[in-house]
């Protein structure tokens, strides 16, 4: 028992050459997010508060794909989506297709707290956050250089880019960034998830991720939280979020070997995933080259990684 | 083997007679259809499509033609669609003009790179495709508008919408809002063919008075819609009960990590994970059992097997 974070910044195909220069600002920014919420967990704030906390950082935080740094539709727009869930109560929130929304995650627990449903997205969703009056900005804010020339080269190769993947031009843009999630459980075991992404690179206007989904990119309940990152299409027919706790409701297993089997039922090189159980126990698998990832426990535990480490099994 | 279940979930008692005997009738129509289909060889995801197309093109139940509105007077349909065999999928939501939502989220599963298309993006990616599109008034019908301003009178997001129980006893309240009693809403269809190919459909139009963007469970894969190797489920009722219960991917999980029967699994999911929401679901397994379940009154409901027997109901 005891308080337990985890964290990512997206999970895909991420050179071991990885340049310093891109490297660095991103280890630094899980580790300012992790400190963060060790904080907020050691000040008894609740895992709701926490989840939401964390990722508005890394949604303030240019070197990721959400928020500013989110990247670019087909039509060089951004559609931001973002989705929280709380465990006990089973209650959640949900947005997609934010165009001016600078945190898509508070936007998503106004949803949850402040309507009668779960998921509002696009128009809709613009408009009840005008009503709610939180801070939006202009694409300027949003859109920034790299992501322009990731859409470019995206365009040149003529197909839709997974957030993750290297650019074709070896040097050329900025890609290996990724959807940004956060789970965390206090010491009375409330659990709580929240993802938020910008998508994928010259997707589709209109096209919704798993992010948002709740049992697909982020779910929780009284077991454990789940936050995925990888190939949406992949995480939504294998409803990851939700199968990683049916199968410790169901079958027994532990978050671990819960996780595990997940991750290990889907094509190699799609998805990755952090959770945290009611207990404080940590998952953190992946079947892609690297995850950008960080996680502390109360106990003492804490990392901060990208690749496999020796004894990951990978 | 084979069956399908267009269904509709109903609360409260006040379908008049007359109703009544008109959901059956589309309902037998609808379902000789899928049933005819399969017959004949079709694969199940073709059949619940075929189904799905026929209930939306019929005014009578909240999808497609008989679509509810919106609280801007606007309606936004969604659907989604999912083939067991290899679990691939389509979804769509906030359509204004797309005929049959069903048959696009179809396209959206078969035709482009992503799984879940939605308004504006979805409505251009109708027109791309060259499928039947509306004009407003098709959707927009006197009654539509005038159950839109019963709602609005009554400050409530109506739960259905066709006989609003105005001396209703008890208020059923959704997050804190009173909704309505009675409900025809949501059509759903699953429906397994001869080689145990599963597949499942969701189509509406969602709640009346809905706020403008709502997304309900209908286009969510593993909530209103979910099918597998194992087993296709579609289910109706309380979008945002469903949503927290993911109910249709519970009941295959049930089955495929607890080892449940499918009409245990539907029983269990119903019971032990809707918490207070009130919702049914359609179900059939890969060996052609045919399970349905609900914590309402009665669901509007109908199946078909290979066998030639054949029901169509609404209580339980």
């Amino acid at each position: 028992m005891g308080w337990a974070i985890a964290l990512h910044g997206g999970a895909g195909d991420i050179p071991l050459s990885l340049p310093l220069e891109r490297r660095l600002p991103r280890e630094e920014t899980l580790r300012r997010c992790l400190n963060l919420g060790v904080d907020a967990l050691k000040d008894n704030q609740p895992p709701l508060r926490v989840v939401e906390l964390v990722v508005r950082e890394f949604e303030n935080c240019p070197h990721f794909n959400a928020g500013r740094g989110s990247v670019l539709t087909t039509d060089a727009t951004v559609e931001m989506e973002a989705c929280i869930m709380e465990g006990n109560t089973k209650r959640c929130g949900a947005v997609s297709g934010l165009s001016t929304v600078v945190n898509a995650i508070s936007l998503a627990r106004l949803v949850m707290e402040k309507t009668p449903h779960i998921y509002l997205a696009f128009d809709g969703a613009e408009a009840f956050a005008r009503e709610q009056g939180v801070e939006t900005r202009d694409a300027s804010h949003f859109i920034t250089p790299e992501n322009i020339e990731r859409l470019a080269q995206a365009k040149a190769a003529n197909r839709v880019q997974i957030d993750y993947t290297s650019p074709e031009k070896p040097g050329a843009g900025d890609s290996q960034t990724g959807t940004v999630g956060c789970v965390a459980v206090d010491g009375c075991g409330n659990l709580a998830a929240a993802t938020s992404t910008g998508g994928l690179v010259n997707k589709m206007a209109g096209r919704i991720g798993d992010t948002p989904i709740i049992g697909a990119g982020t779910y929780a309940n009284s077991v454990c939280a789940v936050s995925a990152t990888g190939k949406g299409e992949t995480i939504i027919r294998a409803t990851v979020g939700r199968d990683v706790a049916a199968l410790m409701e169901y079958k027994g297993l532990s978050l671990k070997d819960a996780a595990n089997y997940v991750v290990e039922s889907t094509p190699s090189g799609t998805v990755g995933l952090v959770a945290v159980s009611a207990d404080g126990e940590v998952a953190m698998p992946f079947n892609t080259a690297g995850m950008f990832r960080a996680c502390a426990t109360e106990d003492g535990e804490s990392e901060i990684a990208i690749w496999h480490s020796l004894g990951d099994g990978a | 083997m084979g069956d399908r279940r267009p269904r509709r979930c109903r609360r409260g008692s006040s379908a008049s007679p007359e109703r009544q005997e008109e959901a059956k009738r589309v309902l037998r129509r609808c379902l000789k259809a899928g049933a005819a289909a399969l017959h004949s060889g079709e694969p199940a995801v073709d059949a619940v499509e075929l189904v799905v197309r026929e209930l939306e093109s019929d005014p009578f139940f909240n999808s497609g033609r008989g679509s509810v509105l919106t609280r801007n007077g606007t309606v936004e349909m969604e659907a989604s669609i999912m083939d067991g065999d290899g679990r691939r999928c389509g979804a769509v939501s906030g359509l204004s003009s797309v005929k049959n939502p069903v048959s696009l989220a179809r396209l959206v599963m078969d035709k482009s790179p992503h799984s879940y298309l939605a308004f504006d993006g979805a409505e251009i990616f109708a027109r791309e495709q060259g499928v039947e599109m509306v004009d407003k008034s098709y959707f927009i019908t006197e009654t539509n508008v005038s159950m839109l301003k019963l709602a609005k009178e009554a400050n409530s997001i109506l739960y259905d919408y066709r006989v609003p129980e105005t001396c209703s006893t008890s208020a059923h309240r959704m997050n804190g809002l009173a909704i309505s009693i009675y409900a025809p809403e949501t059509v759903g269809c699953v429906a397994v063919d001869r080689h145990g190919r599963c597949a499942a459909a969701t189509s509406t139009g969602g709640l009346l008075n809905k706020m403008s963007g709502r997304i309900g469970d209908s286009p969510l894969i593993g909530s209103g819609t979910y099918a597998c190797r194992a087993c296709a489920v579609s289910c109706t009722g309380e979008g945002e009960a469903i949503i927290r219960a993911t109910l249709a991917r519970d009941v295959a999980a049930l089955m495929e990590y607890k080892g449940l029967g499918l009409q245990e699994a539907v029983d269990s999911a119903v019971k032990e994970r809707l918490d207070e929401g009130f919702a049914g679901a359609i179900a059939v397994s890969a060996k052609g059992e045919v399970a349905c379940g609900f914590n309402t009154v009665g669901m509007f409901r109908a199946y078909a097997k290979e066998d030639g027997s054949m029901e169509v109901s609404i209580w339980d």
